[in-house]
C-alpha cells in the first residue's frame, strides 16, 4: 500500500500539471471579457489600455508559464517570508486578481473561514444524519421510518437550494424574525453572545445544505446496506450467534461503506469549492461566491487558482478513497 | 409645580435634541447592501458603477452633480465660469480654485499638487485607467499655487468639465499613491482598498467582493457631519434579497439597485419599513435594429458588416412598423413601475437636449399592418409576411435579466400580430457586454437581427454618446469589433453633424443639433427603437433621512447629510 | 444483492443443483430470459410503492404529452389583460405575470424537463457505468481512466458549458433545427459533466466485487471478459447505479434550469419546470401557486423514479423475489 501511495503521488504531479493546462486553455477559449462589467460609457480605446494593463496583451503560453511560476515558486516563497520574516519574494509579482487587483491567495484566505464553517459544518451534519438514517432505513426496509426517510430525502434532493433557501428566509427571517437573512462575515466569535449570533446566522444555510447532502448520502448508504444484508455471510454471522448489533454495525456496515466513502470523498473537495447558490441566497460570500463572481467577471487568475486548488484536493481525496477501499475490503489490492 | 415645569422643560429639550444638536457619529451604524459587491475602492482601476458608489463614501471630486444634474462645487471653492475668470474666453483652459479648509483623513492638507498628481496617475500610459476618456484632450495641468489648478486643452472645449467632475474621477492623495503610478497601479492593494480621502467616511476594513466597514472621517470639513459613526457595506446575494433586507426585515438601511417587478416591490413595501425610489439620469432601454445582414451563411468577417445590407430590416417601413407595434406604456407598467417612463428618445435628458418626440408612445398595430401591406409585405399561410421570398423572421437577443425576458415575450407577441416571426435568444450578461472579439454572442458582434439593452452617458454632455453612431464607428473586423455604432447606422449627413457638434460652443445651438441627431437615429430611421427611460431604483428604510437619489453622479452623493430619524 | 446467473454458477460450481433460486441452467438464455423478466415483472407488481409510482409517472408523462393536445392554449401566448389571474375555468391553474396560461406552460415545460432529465441521466449513467466497470475490472486501464475522471471533476463547469454553447449552438441548430439542436446540446452538456460520480462509485464496487469467490469461480471456468462484465459484474453494481440514476434525474432537471437562466439553454420564452420554479421564486409570497406546481411536479417525478428504482432493484434480486 505504501509503494502504491508513493507511486500515485508521483503520478499526481504530471496529472495536475496537465489539468492546470487544460483549465487554463478552457478559460482562454471560453467566451467572456474581464472588462464586461465596465460601463459602455468607457470607449473602446480605453478598454484596450485597461486590457493591456491586466497583462492580456501577452500570448497565452507566456501567461500560462508565468502563472505556473507564480503558483509554484512565488507564492510558496511569499509564505516562507511571512513565517520567517525573510525577504526572498519581496520584488516578485504574486498572482493578482483581475477584478480586485489584489493577491488571489489573500482573498482566498479571507473566504476560507466562512466556507469551512458553513459548508463544512453542513457536510458534517449531513453525514451524521445520513449514515444512521441510511442504516435504519435499510435494516427496517419499507417500515414507516424508511418510507418517511425516503420521502423527505428525495424531496430534499429534488428541491433546488435557490428555492428552499428563499422559503426558509421568508418563514424564519421575514415572518418569524428568528434568524438574520443576511450572513455577517465580519462577526468574530469572542464571547457567548457572539457565539449565539454566529449560531443564529448559520442555522438556515447549514440546514439547507445539510438536507441536500444528507439526502444523497443516505440513499447510497441505504442501497448498499440492503445489498449486503441479503448476503450469505450475514446469515453465517447470525448463525454463529453474533448479536444483531454486531452483525449490522460491524460486518454489514463495514462492507457497505465503499460507495458511501466514494460519495463523501467526492463531496469533501466540493466543501472547499463552496456552495454557490446557497452562499448567494444567504450572502455568506465564501469560496463559492468568490468562484462564481470570478467566472462572471472572467477573472482568469482567480478562477484558475481556485479550480487548481480544487483539482489538487480532488486528486488527494480520490487517493484517500482508494486507500480506504483497501482498508474496508482487504481483498482489494492495487499492485 | 416647580418640579413639573422643570421636568417638562427637560422632556421638551430631549425631543428637540436630534434636530438641534446633530453631531458627528451620533446615529450609530448605517447599513448599505449592494448585491453586486464592490471589488475595490478605487474607481480609476475598475470603472464599474458599484466601485464608483462605494468609493464615493471616501473620495471626492472637485465638483459633483446634484439630483437635478446641476454641477455644484465640492472640493473646489466655486465653479469656474467666464465671469469669475475660471473659464478662458477661448475655452482652451479652465482654472479651478480649491477650498483651503480641506484635510485628508490622515490630517494632512489637501492641495493643488494632489489634483495634478491624480491627472498624471490616470494619464500614465501604462496604468490602464478606466476614466482616461475624461482626461482626453488635456495638454497640461499645473498647480499655479496650492489652491489653484489650471487645466489646458489642445482645442476649444464646449464642455471643459469632464476631469475631476463627478464621482467617477475623484482626487487621490499624492502622498499615498506616489509609488503606485503606471505599471505599479495594480500592485498597490493596500492603497487601492484603503484610499485616504476627503469624504465623510474612511475605510477601516475592506474585504473585496464582500464587506466594507467605514467610520466617520475625523477630519471631515463639517464638524457636525456625518451623522453616522460607522458604515457597513455588505455585498452578495441578489436584488430581491437586498430589497427584502431593507423593506421586510429591516436589517439594512439602504439597498442599491433593487430592480424588481413592480408588484414584487409593492408586496415588500407593504411591510411598512421602507420604500423604493427612483432617479432618472440618461439611461434608456432600447432595441437596436441590425441594418446589416447577420446571416450565418456569410463568411465570418462579412457577417453583420456594411458589406451586406439586411435583407428586410434595411426597409424603413419594416423598422417603422416594428416600432409602431410596441406598447411602451405597458412595458413600463410590467417591468419598471415608477422606475421607468415610456420614451421615443435616444437622448432623454438633459431637458434642452430631449426632443419633442412622442409619436411612438401610442401603439398602432393596425397602422403597422397597413404600412407593411403598402410596402408589399404580404402575409403567408402561416401568418408571417414575406416579399420576394424573404420572410419577416428575426432573431431577437438580449442579456439574461428577468425584466428583459418579459419584454422579449411581450414584444414577440406584438410583432407576431403584425406578421413578424421572432425567435428569442438570451446571452449571459458577462458575455453579452464583454467585448471579447472571439465570442459570437457579444453586443458588438450583433449576430442577430434585433437586440435590446440599456445605455447612458456620463455627466450631462450627450455629445460623445451621439457621436457613437458614425459610419466608421460601426463594429467590424477592421476595428476588431470594438466599434460603438451598434446598429451599423451610416448616414454621411449624420457624420457631418457629429464633427460639427464638436466645434459648436453655444449651449443652445448644441442642444438643438443634438435633438436633430436624436430624431435621425430614432423616429426618422428607426435604427434605434427606444422603449423605456429608466431610472435607477434603490430601496431605503423609512428611518433613514436625507436620501435624495441621484442618477447623474454616485447615487449616495449626499451620504454626509444622511441621518436617522428619531423613532 | 445477487442475480440468478451468479447463483447458478455458484451452485453449479458447488455441485449442488437443488437451490430453488437457480431456475435453469445458464446455457439456454432465450427461454430463461423470458421467464426471468416475467418473474421480475411479477415481483415488481407485488411492490405496492413501485406500482403506485409507476402509475403516477405514466400519469405525469401522459399529462405532459397528451395534455397539450387536449388543452390547446399556446404556452408562449401572451394575453396581457389576463395577467396574474387566479384559478378560473379559462385558466385552471391561473396565469403568470404576462398572462400566459400556467397549465399549458406546465405541460410544455414537463415535456422538456422529463426528456432532458431522463436523457441526460441516461447519458451520464451509461458513460459513468462503462468507465467505472472498465476501470475497476481491467487493472491496466484503471490509472488512465481515473486520471480522466479527476480531470473532468476538476474542470470548472460554467466556462466549459459557455464554451460548448459558443462552439456548438449554431452548427447544431442548423443541422437539427433550433429546438432539437439545443436539446441535444443541453443533454450532452449535462451528461458529459455529470458522469464522474457514477464512475467512481461503480469502480469502487467493482474493485471489491472482482475479488469475490463467484467471480473467481467464473473466471476459473474461462468466462470471457465481456460476458463476465455483462453477466456478473453489472448486475451486482445495479443498486448504486440505480441510486445514482434517481439522483441524476433531479440534478439534470435543476441543472437545465440553471443553464436557461445563464442564457445557455432553451429560448427564454420556452418553459421548463426548473425555469418556471426559478422565475417564480421572487413572486413566491404573492403567488404561491406558481412555485408550488412546478416544485411538486419535479419532486413527484423524482420520487416516482426513485420508487420504481426500488421496486426494480427488489424485483431483480432473486433472494427477495418470491418472498
Amino acid at each position: 500500500m505504501l509503494s502504491f501511495t508513493i507511486r500515485r503521488l508521483l503520478l499526481a504531479i504530471p496529472t495536475l500539471l496537465f489539468i492546470s493546462l487544460v483549465i487554463f486553455l478552457l478559460l482562454e477559449a471560453s467566451p467572456g471579457d474581464p472588462l464586461g462589467d465596465v460601463p459602455l460609457t468607457v470607449p473602446p480605446e480605453v478598454r484596450e489600455r485597461m486590457r493591456a494593463a491586466l497583462g492580456l496583451g501577452e500570448p497565452w503560453p507566456i501567461r500560462y508559464v508565468l502563472w505556473l511560476k507564480q503558483f509554484f515558486w512565488v507564492e510558496p516563497l511569499h509564505w516562507f517570508d511571512q513565517i520567517f520574516g525573510t525577504g526572498f519574494a519581496a520584488d516578485m509579482q504574486r498572482i493578482i486578481s483581475f477584478q480586485s487587483r489584489s493577491p488571489v491567495f489573500d482573498v482566498i484566505a479571507q473566504r476560507v473561514p466562512q466556507t469551512l464553517t458553513v459548508v463544512g459544518m453542513s457536510y458534517v451534519v449531513g453525514i451524521l444524519i445520513a449514515i444512521p438514517i441510511g442504516i435504519l432505513s435499510a435494516y427496517k426496509q419499507y417500515s414507516w421510518f424508511d418510507q418517511i426517510g425516503t420521502f423527505v430525502s428525495m424531496i430534499g434532493f429534488s428541491m433546488p437550494t435557490f428555492f428552499t433557501g428563499v422559503v426558509l428566509i421568508i418563514i424564519f427571517g421575514v415572518n418569524l424574525q428568528w434568524f438574520p437573512s443576511v450572513y455577517d462575515t465580519t462577526l468574530v466569535v469572542r464571547d457567548f453572545d457572539s457565539f449565539l449570533a454566529q449560531m443564529r446566522q448559520m442555522i438556515m444555510p447549514v440546514t439547507v445544505l445539510a438536507l441536500y447532502n444528507a439526502a444523497q448520502i443516505s440513499r447510497f448508504m441505504r442501497s448498499s446496506m440492503l445489498d449486503n444484508l441479503g448476503q450469505d455471510y450475514v446469515r453465517t454471522a447470525r448463525a454463529k450467534g453474533l448479536s444483531e448489533k454486531v452483525v449490522v454495525l460491524k460486518h454489514v456496515l463495514r462492507n457497505s461503506l465503499i460507495p458511501v466513502v466514494t460519495v463523501i470523498a467526492l463531496g469533501l473537495p466540493a466543501v472547499f469549492g463552496g456552495a454557490i447558490i446557497t452562499e448567494q441566497v444567504f450572502k455568506v460570500n465564501g469560496l463559492g461566491q468568490l468562484l462564481i463572481t470570478a467566472i462572471h467577471g472572467n477573472d482568469i487568475p482567480m478562477v484558475l487558482t481556485l479550480t487548481f486548488i480544487f483539482a489538487i484536493l480532488i486528486v488527494v481525496f480520490t487517493l484517500i478513497a482508494d486507500i480506504l477501499y483497501g482498508v474496508l475490503d482487504p481483498r482489494i489490492r492495487y499492485d | 409645580m416647580k418640579l413639573r415645569t422643570v421636568l417638562m422643560g427637560a422632556v421638551a429639550s430631549l425631543t428637540m435634541a436630534p434636530a438641534a444638536f446633530a453631531e458627528r457619529g451620533s446615529d450609530g451604524q448605517l447599513g448599505l447592501i449592494m448585491w453586486q459587491a464592490p471589488t475595490t475602492m478605487h474607481p480609476y482601476l475598475s470603472g464599474g458603477t458599484k466601485e464608483v458608489i462605494a468609493s464615493s463614501l471616501t473620495l471626492e471630486p472637485l465638483a459633483g452633480y446634484d439630483a437635478e444634474g446641476t454641477m455644484y462645487p465640492r472640493l473646489a471653492a466655486e465653479l469656474p465660469t467666464l465671469e469669475n475668470g475660471g473659464l478662458a474666453e477661448d475655452m482652451m483652459s479652465v482654472t479651478w480654485k480649491l477650498r483651503d479648509d480641506i484635510k485628508w483623513s490622515d490630517g494632512t492638507p489637501f492641495t493643488a499638487d494632489d489634483v495634478v498628481f491624480t491627472a498624471d496617475y490616470c494619464m500614465d500610459p501604462d496604468g490602464g485607467c478606466s476614466q482616461l476618456a475624461k482626461f482626453e484632450g488635456i495638454t497640461s495641468i499645473e498647480a499655479i499655487d496650492p489652491q489653484t489648478v489650471k487645466i489646458s486643452f489642445a482645442s476649444a472645449r464646449p464642455d471643459p468639465f469632464s476631469a475631476f467632475v463627478g464621482s467617477q474621477s475623484p482626487i487621490l492623495q499624492k502622498a499615498q499613491f506616489a509609488d503606485c503610478t503606471g505599471a505599479n497601479a495594480p500592485t498597490c492593494t493596500e492603497q487601492n482598498f484603503n484610499p485616504v480621502g476627503t469624504g465623510p467616511f474612511r475605510v477601516t476594513q475592506f474585504l473585496t467582493n464582500d464587506t466594507i466597514t467605514l467610520e466617520a472621517n475625523p477630519e471631515y470639513r463639517d464638524p457636525a457631519k456625518p451623522a453616522f459613526a460607522t458604515v457597513l457595506v455588505k455585498g452578495g446575494g441578489d436584488a430581491a434579497g437586498a430589497a427584502r433586507s431593507v423593506l421586510e426585515t429591516g436589517e439594512f438601511d439602504y439597498a442599491w439597485n433593487t430592480q424588481l417587478a413592480p408588484d414584487v416591490i409593492a408586496g415588500m413595501e407593504a411591510a411598512g419599513r421602507g420604500k423604493v425610489t427612483a432617479a432618472f439620469g440618461s439611461l434608456v432601454e432600447r432595441i437596436h435594429v441590425n441594418l446589416t445582414d447577420p446571416s450565418s451563411s456569410l463568411p465570418a468577417d462579412e457577417r453583420s458588416t456594411a458589406a451586406h445590407p439586411h435583407p428586410f430590416l434595411s426597409d424603413p417601413a419594416v423598422r417603422k412598423a416594428l416600432s409602431m407595434a410596441i406598447d411602451r406604456e405597458l412595458l413600463v407598467e410590467i417591468g419598471y413601475g415608477s422606475a421607468g417612463q415610456p420614451t421615443c428618445n435616444y437622448v432623454p435628458a438633459p431637458e434642452a437636449w430631449a426632443s419633442e418626440n412622442t409619436e411612438c408612445l401610442t401603439q398602432d398595430i393596425e397602422g403597422a399592418n397597413a404600412m407593411l401591406d403598402e410596402a408589399g409585405w404580404v402575409k403567408g399561410g402561416d401568418g408571417v409576411r414575406e416579399k420576394d421570398g424573404v420572410r419577416l423572421s428575426m432573431l431577437f437577443q438580449t442579456s439574461v435579466n428577468a425584466v428583459r425576458q418579459d419584454f422579449q415575450a411581450l414584444i414577440k407577441q406584438w410583432w407576431s400580430e403584425i406578421g413578424v416571426e421572432t425567435e428569442l435568444k438570451t446571452v449571459d450578461a458577462s458575455v453579452f457586454f464583454g467585448s471579447d472579439a472571439g465570442s459570437p454572442d457579444t453586443l458588438q458582434k450583433f449576430y442577430a437581427d434585433v437586440q435590446m439593452y440599456a445605455d447612458n452617458f456620463d455627466g450631462n454632455n450627450p455629445a460623445p454618446y451621439l457621436g457613437k453612431h458614425t459610419c466608421a464607428n460601426a463594429p467590424s473586423p477592421a476595428n476588431q469589433w470594438q466599434g460603438e455604432g451598434i446598429s451599423r447606422f451610416c448616414d454621411p449627413e449624420y457624420d457631418r453633424m457629429v464633427s460639427e457638434l464638436e466645434g459648436i460652443l453655444d449651449a443652445g445651438e448644441r442642444a438643438e443639433m443634438g435633438r436633430t441627431m436624436n430624431d435621425m437615429l430614432t423616429k426618422d430611421s428607426n435604427a434605434i427603437i427606444p422603449l423605456v427611460y429608466r431610472g435607477t431604483a434603490s430601496a431605503h428604510a423609512n428611518s433613514l433621512q436625507g436620501v435624495q437619489l441621484n442618477a447623474w453622479d454616485s447615487e449616495i452623493w449626499n451620504v454626509a447629510d444622511w441621518s436617522r430619524a428619531a423613532e | 444483492m445477487t442475480d440468478t446467473t451468479k447463483d447458478t454458477i455458484l451452485t453449479a460450481a458447488a455441485g449442488n443443483a437443488a437451490t430453488p433460486a437457480a431456475s435453469g441452467p445458464p446455457v439456454v438464455p432465450p427461454t430463461k430470459n423470458r421467464s426471468q423478466w416475467a418473474d421480475v415483472w411479477r415481483q415488481f407488481r407485488s411492490h405496492r410503492g413501485a406500482m403506485v409510482a409507476l402509475v403516477l409517472l405514466v400519469g405525469i408523462i401522459l399529462f405532459v404529452s397528451i395534455g397539450p393536445l387536449l388543452w390547446r392554449i399556446d404556452p408562449t401566448f401572451v394575453d396581457i389583460r389576463a395577467r396574474n389571474q387566479g384559478f378560473s375555468l379559462a385558466h385552471p391553474f391561473g396565469t403568470d405575470q404576462l398572462g400566459r396560461d400556467l397549465l399549458a406552460r406546465l405541460m410544455a415545460g414537463g415535456q422538456v424537463s422529463i426528456a432532458v432529465g431522463l436523457t441526460a441521466m441516461g447519458i451520464a449513467i451509461v458513460i459513468g457505468s462503462l468507465i467505472g466497470v472498465v476501470a475497476g475490472y481491467f487493472r491496466r486501464l484503471d490509472g488512465p481512466l481515473m486520471r480522466v475522471t479527476e480531470l473532468f471533476l476538476a474542470l470548472p463547469l460554467l466556462p466549459l458549458l459557455l464554451l460548448m454553447v459558443t462552439l456548438f449552438r449554431e452548427p447544431l441548430s442548423q443541422t437539427f433545427g433550433s429546438a432539437f439542436g439545443i436539446f441535444l446540446l443541453i443533454v450532452s452538456a449535462i451528461g458529459a459533466t455529470s458522469w464522474m460520480q457514477a464512475a467512481r462509485i461503480v469502480r469502487g464496487e467493482v474493485l471489491g466485487l472482482k475479488e469475490r469467490e463467484f467471480i473467481l469461480a467464473a473466471r476459473s471456468i474461462g468466462t470471457p471478459s465481456h460476458k463476465m462484465i455483462t453477466r456478473h459484474i453489472l448486475p451486482n453494481v445495479l443498486s448504486p447505479i440505480m441510486v445514482a440514476a434517481t439522483l441524476g434525474i433531479a440534478t439534470a432537471i435543476i441543472t437545465e434550469s440553471a443553464l436557461s437562466f445563464l442564457g445557455l439553454g432553451f429560448p427564454p420564452d420556452f418553459p421548463t419546470w426548473g425555469r418556471l420554479l426559478y422565475d417564480a421564486v421572487d413572486q413566491m409570497v404573492l403567488y404561491p401557486a406558481r412555485v408550488i406546481f412546478p416544485g411538486v411536479l419535479i419532486s413527484l417525478t423524482v420520487l416516482c423514479v426513485n420508487y420504481i428504482g426500488d421496486g426494480l432493484r427488489d424485483a431483480m434480486d432473486p433472494r427477495i423475489r418470491g418472498r
